[in-house]
């Protein structure tokens, strides 16, 4: 054994001058930036502020931040494989093999684990606590612990970009290859330890949410009042809790294969290979609708606000989304048909797989019927909300085609498959959290972001996908399969060559947001939200300022009615002045800021690495250290912060002046119109 | 679109929702009736949920042994391996550990410092003595040519078992901080909350156990 395990300098790419040019790229940035962030002397600010917050709004734009720069890098994966399919037809590409399935293999991971998941649970830590008229998540210092162990998860990952390398068996490693014998590199290993390290940060966050929304909701919050967000979020939560121990335990399981030389999914000793297939997709289908409903919960909230009117079917609604969170555990066979289960089986499992359609085709009409008849705002959240009917529909219909066993015979692993689930991925999940973000955005920072540029991001989304996936389609069932590195049919190559060019335009689309947040950053002092209600919006959300003090409610809100906040605008407006007169405050206890998250993070990472990279006496001290820290947390005696009763007067008194500025506006207008026009 | 009056607005709430619990209740329960649970129900309840995605953790354990029964690989099975004996008095350890544990949930309601400890160190070594029971059955199988590493079944023995193994084993690490604990910060909210979730987690893996002891022990026994 030696000090540095099976770490060599050999593992530092130097043949490759691509993977060492972006690796050292990428290097380079975040070097630069933390000489920016210290040279300027936000150091400090950054580590009381952000790094030890345990506030669930600033966790929650952390969140969305790592997952924007991880959509970056998922993004640039995707145009490789696009240029390499575009060129290597009848011809080698500019990607070797193994440089090719290193590349597919950290798309889909990059893109699940660390784009679509952040997002999501990003936008539901800043919106679900505000939205139940509380305070803050159940477990705030957990909270904190799961993001930084995301974060761990995603620096692992890129490591693996100049140090080693990474998985080539696809996004899910299925054995026999990912086992020992035919994937010897760190690549599977790089892999499973980011893979178990952020996913154990993901299972607290689900613990946290669901005792969060179940435990903790301002009073009169029914089950039957909560808004439809924090429903979705309930749902995937509960999919989270019951999941993720799912991937946990299955890629134990093959690490304990690759490491002591167990026999669980081995071609030799016994072991059954198909049970990974069957434990990993337990955990992967419901892992779909982790990410789907929410997504689904955004586009109630903003269908909702941008149509003026209550969402149409709330009841529905609430019964189709817990419907699909427990069907959704019913149909994880449809991933492998092929498998041969047997027909009695196969079919049971087809007909889970169409009757999930039904609850999902519920809320497509709920939401159709929410516009019918509003007064329709198209702002860039609800293009989104259209974009997304419409594309997801289509999704949709293509997931049903292939739920049908002797069709999906056909289909299996083709790049018709490919193109269903990214055109329900990107039609649902990306295209919501865009929406999301867009609509929250001012209730995170307290400035709107640009309109133009955000509908532009759209369009160029919204064309690039369908140029990118449509083409998908077609070469799918011209029998095209997966994976391929190079190909030598002719009537692919014309489709491969538009599916580049749609990339290219989804690309401008990440521009457009870019430029969006630059131009929105610099012209913010216009842009302001006084108001904290820019939207007319009609969740508790919106009853708060815009950026939310601390606390997020000086006194917890009385809720009456199935629509808190919009329900209060109605009183004041009929009573001439805000529901509440001023109440008497009191000091605010918030929980005190930690180093605990960033500490773990740090230890996670130094332990991950060294399992990797079989340096078991630094395996050690890294476990050692983490129950320090443990110890360390467990032994503090004042775990809270108190904010004093002048100062949370002064930002509920500053709240409620805007709100009632707004009131009065509001009712000088009316009057104006009522005025000039003509009365009947 | 017509708003309701606002007479029945402001008089709407028959369930007398949102003014605090009714007389008699001590506490908000949370289902949205009065607000926030207090502290102690939110501890105790996120802590249920953690163990609830244990047991399903322990569940992928119990499928795949149940699956690889069979797959001996030409080796020995239940029948040429298991020890009852052995299995008897580890078992006798944990339910013991567990009763002493549930006097220790009475001391501490108590705030009584030394019996608190004193029942504490009881279900710390019957927790030891289960672990090196454990301990010395896996090196013994081991010794036999029967590893984790011989066939399919003995790897998802070996990894069933041993999961067990090593959540008891991270229960006594705990155990021992909350027994450094007592004496250091004494009987205060935090560290009651604390205990009820330790007392929890130990109680679960009982449980775990029993399944373990049923599925595996009892079941490999009698099937021939």
């Amino acid at each position: 054994m030696t000090l540095l395990g099976k770490l060599t300098l050999q593992a530092l790419p130097l043949q490759e001058p691509l993977a060492l040019y972006s690796g050292f790229g990428v290097f380079a940035i975040v070097l630069a930036i933390l000489a920016w962030v210290i040279i300027k002397g936000y150091g400090p600010y950054v580590w009381r502020e952000w790094i030890t917050s345990v506030d669930h709004k600033r966790i929650g734009v952390m969140y969305c931040i790592l997952a924007f720069v991880m959509l970056l890098r998922g993004m640039a994966d995707a145009i490789m494989m696009r240029a390499q399919q575009a060129m290597a037809y009848n011809a080698p590409g500019y990607l070797p093999p193994s440089h090719f399935d290193q590349v597919f293999s950290a798309h889909g991971t990059i893109m699940i684990f660390f784009v679509a998941m952040p997002f999501v649970i990003g936008l539901m830590n800043v919106i679900v606590p505000l939205q139940l008229g509380v305070r803050d998540v159940a477990f705030p210092t957990l909270n904190s612990v799961s993001f930084w162990l995301t974060a761990a998860g995603v620096l692992l990952v890129n490591l693996s970009l100049v140090v080693g390398e990474f998985d080539k068996t696809g996004w899910l490693p299925y054995p026999p290859l990912s086992e020992l014998r035919y994937s010897p590199g760190v690549g599977v290993d790089y892999y499973c330890w980011s893979l178990q390290i952020s996913g154990i940060g993901t299972l607290m966050t689900g613990i946290n949410f669901v005792t969060t929304i179940l435990k903790l909701r301002a009073p009169g919050m029914h089950y039957t009042r909560m808004p439809m967000f924090c429903w979705t979020a309930l749902a995937s939560n509960l999919l989270i809790v019951a999941a993720f121990p799912v991937l946990t335990a299955t890629l134990a399981m093959l690490l304990l294969d690759r490491y002591v030389g167990f026999h669980f999914f081995t071609d030799t000793g016994g072991g059954n290979s198909m049970m990974f297939m069957n434990l990993i997709w337990a955990w992967g289908h419901p892992e779909v609708y982790i990410l789907a409903l929410p997504a689904f919960g955004i586009y109630s909230e903003v269908v909702s606000t941008f149509s003026n009117k209550p969402l149409f079917g709330y009841r529905s609604m609430i019964y189709a989304t817990m419907a699909i969170c427990i069907i959704s555990f019913t149909v994880w066979l449809h991933h492998f048909f092929t498998m041969g289960a047997g027909a009695d089986v196969n079919a049971i499992f087809g007909i889970a797989s169409m009757i999930i359609a039904v609850p999902t085709g519920v809320k497509i009409f709920n939401w159709l019927f929410t516009m019918y008849g509003g007064h329709v705002r198209f702002t860039s959240p609800m293009l989104w909300s259209i974009g997304f009917i419409v594309t997801f529909a289509i999704g949709g219909m293509t997931g049903v085609l292939l739920a049908v066993p002797p069709a999906d015979f056909q289909l299996h692993n083709s790049v018709f498959l490919v193109a269903h689930f990214h055109n329900v991925i990107i039609g649902a999940v990306i295209f919501g959290v865009f929406a999301g973000y867009v609509y929250w955005f001012p209730k995170a920072f307290g400035f709107t972001l640009d309109e133009t540029l955000g509908k532009w991001a759209f369009w160029l989304w919204l064309i690039g996908f369908w140029v990118a996936w449509g083409p998908g389609y077609v070469v799918g069932l011209e029998g095209m399969t997966r994976r391929l590195q190079h190909y030598d049919v002719a009537e692919w190559r014309p489709w491969l060559i538009v599916a580049e060019w749609g990339v290219v335009i989804v690309l401008l689309g990440i521009a457009a947001q870019i430029a969006q947040i630059v131009v929105s950053v610099r012209t913010r002092e216009q842009r302001r939200d006084v108001t904290g209600d820019p939207w007319d919006g009609r969740n508790l959300e919106w009853s708060t300022a815009s950026p939310p003090p601390p606390f997020n409610f000086a006194v917890l809100p009385d809720v009456t009615d199935q629509e808190p906040y919009w329900d209060m605008k109605e009183r004041a407006r009929e009573m001439g002045h805000l529901t509440r007169p001023e109440p008497e405050y009191q000091p605010i206890h918030m929980p005190r800021n930690s180093a605990t998250g960033f500490v773990t993070a740090f230890l996670a990472v130094v332990t991950g690495f060294a399992l990797i990279w079989h340096i078991w006496w630094l395996v050690v001290l890294g476990l050692i250290g983490a129950y320090a820290t443990f110890v360390v947390f467990a032994w503090r005696d004042h775990d809270e912060d108190l904010i004093p009763v002048e100062e949370v007067a002064r930002l509920d008194r500053a709240n409620r002046a805007a709100r009632s500025a707004a009131l009065q506006h509001r009712q000088l207008r009316r009057e104006a119109e009522t005025q000039r026009e003509p009365r009947e | 679109m017509s708003a309701p009056s606002a007479a029945l607005r402001a008089g709407s709430d028959p369930y007398h929702i949102g003014h605090g619990p009714a007389a008699g209740v001590p506490e908000y329960t949370g289902h949205g009736a009065g607000g926030p649970s207090p502290k102690r129900i939110v501890v105790g309840y996120g802590f249920w949920i953690f163990i609830l995605s244990d047991v399903i953790l322990f569940s992928c354990f119990f499928a795949t042994y149940t699956v690889l029964i069979d797959a001996r690989n030409g080796g020995p099975g239940p029948q040429q391996l298991f020890d009852l004996h052995n299995t008897a008095i580890e078992t006798a350890c944990l339910l013991l550990s567990s009763f002493t544990c549930g006097m220790t949930s009475l001391a501490v309601a108590r705030h009584n410092l030394l019996w608190s400890e004193i029942t504490l160190a009881i279900t710390g070594l019957l927790g030891l003595t289960f672990i090196a029971l454990e301990i010395h059955e896996f090196l013994g199988l081991a010794a036999q040519g029967a590893g984790p590493t011989r066939s399919a079944f003995l790897t998802s023995f070996f990894a069933l078992v041993g999961c067990h193994g090593a959540h008891v084993s991270a229960g006594l690490l705990w155990l021992g901080t909350m027994m450094a604990q007592f004496p250091a910060k004494g009987f205060k909210e935090s560290i009651r909350h604390r205990y009820l979730c330790f007392s929890l987690f130990w109680h679960a893996l009982d449980i775990i156990w029993i399944g373990i002891f049923t599925v595996v022990y009892l079941i490999g026994v009698i099937t021939p």
